[in-house]
């Protein structure tokens, strides 16, 4: 182990000693991937900082706000990317996070005001079908009396699983639990994260997933697969929203807030889509990428006011597993 | 009674060739220095070690393929005679009931075994708690309940002190009498064969040599005898 | 004779370096432990839902442990007494189930058993009612597929310490199998069942993927699914806590409990002869024996080939990155092996001079504590003081080793206890003491546990996720950790390319020590 201690501290005093500064990022995990948006992000906005942009993957929107909890005003990172709109309570209440003024043209169905996240993309939660399926249901209700097999996350581990208690939520209030009751048959199974979800669909274990209006965009552009759709519910979908946030014990605070409005910028926004599978929060001037005027557009968009999130969560929570406990 | 016809047995290098008869009640000893093959010897008539060529025939029967348990004799090894974790009384009705099954009958007889080798106050005891001289005791009781024809010895008291040894051998005698069985016993020490065997098998040189009367053979040892007695 | 030495064994072996092992494990976790409590807040402390949680976890780990070590006994069995062409290879893959990540695992799984797999394909064009594998027998077959190979390998390692004489006095006996079950083989199981059964039970009581997938619903909430609630969504460290104290009581309870029982008696010490056996020669006991390996070996091996076919198909689109990710694995392995036999060795020394065997329980400390509060833990000491980030890889070796230490005890007290029994007064009456008895006498005779025990570590330690999550690098991710990434970003393809890749490399690690400990000597 020494000399992995000595080359860290080799390359920190390189580092210190080019003068160039550095930005540290923590984002969840697909994000750095190499098909994440990740590589292309950091190409990008280092041509224009003159810095050395460090983005760390650190599992999900939940682990890294964990992590932040952890690491408190310690924390190394300058910027943290990917809490979603379910998250934003919380991160706050930590109180490490600061204004940064951000603005842009966003493009999102709702008016987006506050001064601490800057959102940079946003997708529907929808359920995702093969084309192949004979009876598309059209909401919840329909969905539930059909003989249809859904997988879904479970909302206590995972993001998506989440946002789809917040949908329903969102969508019937106090009707919710009878909801949950009449989808509980059509439930397969509930998995730890999105990708045992996708994973188990793609297997056949189940007719739908839980997952985003945007999926068929992966399988139609990178894999010129044209099977998948996204099932349009008339309650309307929920959205979720991804932010970028500064933190205030950032020792960069100029370079952060540079990130930040990178990262609802052109340059950025046109990486996004087809990187990230999600839609721009600023559409590019360029327009989506061709294959998304292909995605179902829901007619309505649902959303719970942020600082509302924690105790409908809670009350949520517990409506769901009644019902599916059963 | 135990034909042993043009027999061979190779393990590797090793070959030992050996052609004799064996007749019912009489008491062998086989001899021989250290690495001749005695103990291989007695391995192959148990069934241990197969022949590589040759028969063996029990009362004019091929048993040279039979399993072990299928011939007509038992054997006691230098060690590992009894099973550590069962009962003396357990380790002896092995003997008599190899499915564990026993009656009231077949109790009264392993008793009346275990009460001739004077252990029948430990038939409840695990042979770990019994001295060397008892584990053979009981290991002897067995015998006596296998009641088998032929009964094969592998040095068995190698391990005791003279006095024990020719008390444990004179049992030995005793109880192989009394079954009217045939014995063939590998030992190291001459007082030994003087004291139990009526016939010698002398192993020496890849050769098992055909039984020679015990008396006769140490009173006047030829060459190769002689030099390994000393 | 070897029966009458039992009480020799507490002279020879020094527990100096033992003990401290032993302590070092048990500060590693309770360090862990009060590092999470010491940033703990106001808890909610337990409610009914952890309750009916903890009823859960405990109802599926004993029914699944039961049933991996019955099932495993017959399989065993048969192949300890039976050689055909690919047996060696039959009893490498049984390790493979068990270091395969749980998602690969379950995608094996449910192509077989799943609602579109091929039993429930066969049913229906039978046109008969479809079955679905999803509820508590599900997780119960899960484990099963996960751990019966595993108490296998156990048992049949017990088999093999069956001295040859032993077989031997039975064939000329004559016993029947029955009876040669009950004077031979029951007493070894007596030995090794206990200890099989205590460690299934507590690598199911840590199951949560797996328990949550193939449950159904939240119905299958295990504990470690609600320490896992507890740290990343409500951060509710008391809680976490609470019920990593409630997973580690439980697990060192049973431990405890099932390693009373395993009888000092020794099963003998033997000659090392080589021999054949005679016993069930039956054509009876040669169809049952048949039979059952080839259940066990469909079970095993059919869901593997759902993974290694996927991997192919994937290998195509695999990145590079891929291939650096399995460097930084295979070097984390090497390092895990290397800590745990440092930890394993002394420690077993250490259990065999002792009466009892009571503080193996120690060991499974370390595998019931959820892999989540040693690293939040650790992080937490960490954090304050240094860059976690640099602290990745020791960290990941030291843990892997520690969730690595029950299996070789299990692996290495046995046979070190026999050595010792057999041995041990010889060794004394010779001298041979400390550093020269471990030379002369332990690491000789327990040649094969070694390498087996290694290769379980090194392929165990490929396939954990546990803690590097936390620890994450950067730049040196893992293979498993890289698996996780590539399905996170759609590339379910890549991803069982790089599960074969994992598979492989884990079996690859497996077999070399496997093999090494074996040297040319037949299984």
């Amino acid at each position: 182990m020494k000399y992995l201690t000595f080359a860290t501290a080799t390359l920190a005093a390189t580092a210190a000693m080019s003068d160039t500064p550095e930005l540290t990022v923590y984002t969840y995990d697909s994000f750095v991937s190499e098909w994440g948006p990740g590589p292309a992000i950091e190409k990008a906005f280092e041509e224009t900082c003159a810095c050395d942009l460090k983005m760390v993957g650190l599992g999900d929107g939940a682990a890294l706000l964990a992590r932040l909890k952890l690491e408190g005003a310690r924390t190394d990172a300058d910027v943290v990317m990917g809490l979603d709109t379910a998250l934003i309570a919380a991160a706050k209440e930590t109180g490490l996070f600061t204004e940064t003024s951000v603005s842009a043209e966003y493009t999102l169905p709702v008016e987006w005001t506050d001064p601490v996240f800057a959102p940079y993309d946003w997708g529907y939660f929808a359920f995702v079908h093969n084309k192949s399926l004979d009876t598309v249901p059209a909401n919840f209700k329909e969905l539930a009396e059909s003989d249809l097999k859904i997988v879904i996350q479970d909302p206590r581990s995972s993001t998506p699983g989440l946002g789809l208690l917040l949908w329903v939520k969102a969508a019937y209030g106090d009707e919710a639990p009878a909801i949950w009751e009449a989808l509980a048959d059509n439930v397969v199974t509930v998995t730890k994260g999105w990708s045992e979800a996708y994973g188990l669909f793609l297997e056949g274990e189940a007719d739908m997933v839980l997952s985003y209006t945007t999926s068929p965009a992966y399988h139609l552009i990178a894999e010129e697969d044209d099977s998948k759709a996204a099932a349009a519910f008339d309650e309307g979908h929920f959205m979720q929203i991804e932010v970028v946030g500064a933190l205030a014990g950032s020792d960069q605070p100029e370079l952060a807030k540079e990130f930040l409005n990178f990262m609802v910028s052109d340059a950025a926004q046109t990486i996004l889509p087809t990187t990230n599978w999600m839609y721009p929060a600023v559409t590019p001037s360029a327009g989506l990428p061709a294959g998304f005027e292909t995605l179902t557009v829901p007619e309505k968009a649902l959303d719970i006011a942020v600082q509302d999130v924690p105790a409908i969560r809670e009350e949520a929570l517990a409506e769901w597993l009644k019902a599916l406990s059963q | 009674m135990l034909k042993l016809d043009q027999g061979l047995i190779a393990q590797g290098d090793f070959q030992l060739r050996a052609d004799f008869t064996l007749e019912a009640g009489r008491n062998y000893a086989v001899i021989g220095p250290s690495g001749a093959g005695k103990s291989t010897l007695l391995a192959a008539l148990c069934g241990f070690v197969p022949l590589a060529a040759g028969k063996l025939l029990w009362e004019g029967r091929d048993i040279t393929d039979a399993a072990p348990g299928a011939r007509p004799m038992t054997m006691l090894f230098q060690d590992n005679n009894l099973f550590p974790h069962l009962s003396v009384l357990q380790n002896v009705a092995l003997g008599l009931r190899p499915d564990f099954r026993i009656v009231a009958k077949d109790k009264e007889q392993i008793m009346a075994a275990l009460t001739q080798v004077a252990l029948a106050d430990y038939a409840q005891v695990k042979p770990g708690k019994l001295s060397g001289g008892q584990q053979s005791r009981v290991a002897l009781a067995r015998v006596l309940v296998q009641a088998r024809p032929l009964v094969l010895l592998d040095e068995p008291f190698a391990a005791l002190g003279p006095a024990l040894r020719n008390e444990m051998l004179d049992l030995l005698k005793a109880t192989i009498a009394q079954t009217g069985a045939a014995m063939v016993m590998v030992t190291h020490a001459p007082e030994d064969v003087r004291r139990i065997a009526d016939e010698v098998i002398f192993v020496e040189g890849g050769q098992a040599l055909a039984p020679r009367p015990a008396g006769a053979l140490m009173d006047d040892p030829p060459p190769e005898l002689r030099a390994y007695l000393g | 004779m070897a029966q009458g030495a039992v009480a020799i064994s507490r002279v020879s072996i020094s527990p100096k370096t033992g003990i401290s092992a032993a302590l070092l494990v048990l500060a590693l976790i309770l360090l862990a432990l009060v590092a999470v409590l010491s940033r703990a807040d106001a808890s909610t402390g337990l409610g009914a839902g952890d309750w009916a949680a903890i009823r859960f976890t405990v109802a599926q780990a004993a029914c699944s442990s039961v049933l991996s070590v019955l099932l495993a006994v017959p399989v065993a069995r048969a192949l300890a007494r039976r050689r055909f062409i690919g047996r060696g290879a039959l009893v490498t893959l049984l390790g493979a189930p068990f270091i395969l990540p749980v998602i690969v695992a379950v995608l094996g799984l449910l192509t077989v058993f799943g609602r579109s797999g091929w039993i429930n394909g066969a049913l229906e064009a039978l046109g008969l009612p479809t079955v679905s594998i999803y509820g508590f027998h599900g997780v119960v077959l899960a484990h099963v597929f996960f751990n019966m190979p595993l108490a296998t390998r156990l048992l049949l390692q017990g088999w093999q310490t069956i001295p040859a004489e032993r077989f031997r006095l039975s064939a000329q006996l004559r016993l029947t199998p029955r009876a040669m079950f009950r004077a031979v083989e029951l007493p070894m199981l007596g030995q090794v069942v206990p200890g099989a059964l205590a460690l299934v039970f507590v690598i199911c009581l840590t199951s949560f993927a797996v328990a949550l997938t193939l449950g159904g619903g939240p119905r299958a909430t295990t504990i470690e699914l609600a320490i896992y609630q507890a740290f990343r969504f409500d951060f509710d460290l008391g809680r976490a806590a609470l019920l990593s104290l409630v997973q580690l009581v439980l697990a060192g309870g049973i431990a405890l409990l099932a390693l009373r029982f395993v009888p000092m008696v020794s099963v003998g010490g033997g000659l090392d002869r080589l021999m054949p056996r005679w016993d069930a020669q039956g054509g009876m006991q040669r169809v049952v024996d048949a039979g059952v390996i080839t259940l066990a070996a469909l079970f095993l091996l059919v869901p593997l080939a759902a993974v290694v076919m996927r991997g192919l198909l994937g290998l195509p689109v695999m990145p590079v990155s891929v291939y650096h990710a399995a460097g930084v694995s295979v070097a984390v392995a090497l390092g895990s092996i290397i800590v745990l036999l440092a930890l394993a060795l002394p420690m077993a020394g250490w259990i065999v001079s002792r009466k009892g065997g009571g503080m193996e329980a120690i060991g499974l400390l370390g595998l019931s504590a959820s892999p989540l509060m040693i690293g939040t833990g650790w992080f937490i000491v960490i954090n304050p003081y240094a860059d976690p980030f640099d602290f990745a890889l020791p960290v990941t070796v030291l843990v892997n080793a520690m969730m690595a230490l029950p299996f070789a005890l299990r692996i290495l007290v046995p046979p070190m206890r026999d050595a010792v029994q057999a041995y041990g007064r010889l060794s004394v009456m010779l001298g041979v003491t400390g550093w020269k008895l471990w030379q002369v006498l332990l690491l000789p005779r327990l040649r094969r546990q070694i390498g087996f025990a290694a290769g379980l570590t090194g392929a165990l330690s490929m396939g954990d996720l546990g803690v590097i999550a936390l620890f994450a690098d950067p730049e040196r991710v893992t293979l498993p950790l890289q698996m996780v990434r590539l399905m996170g970003a759609y590339q379910m393809d890549a991803a069982a390319g790089a599960a074969l890749v994992l598979l492989v490399l884990s079996l690859g690690v497996f077999w070399i020590c496997d093999k090494g400990g074996r040297g040319c000597a037949e299984t």
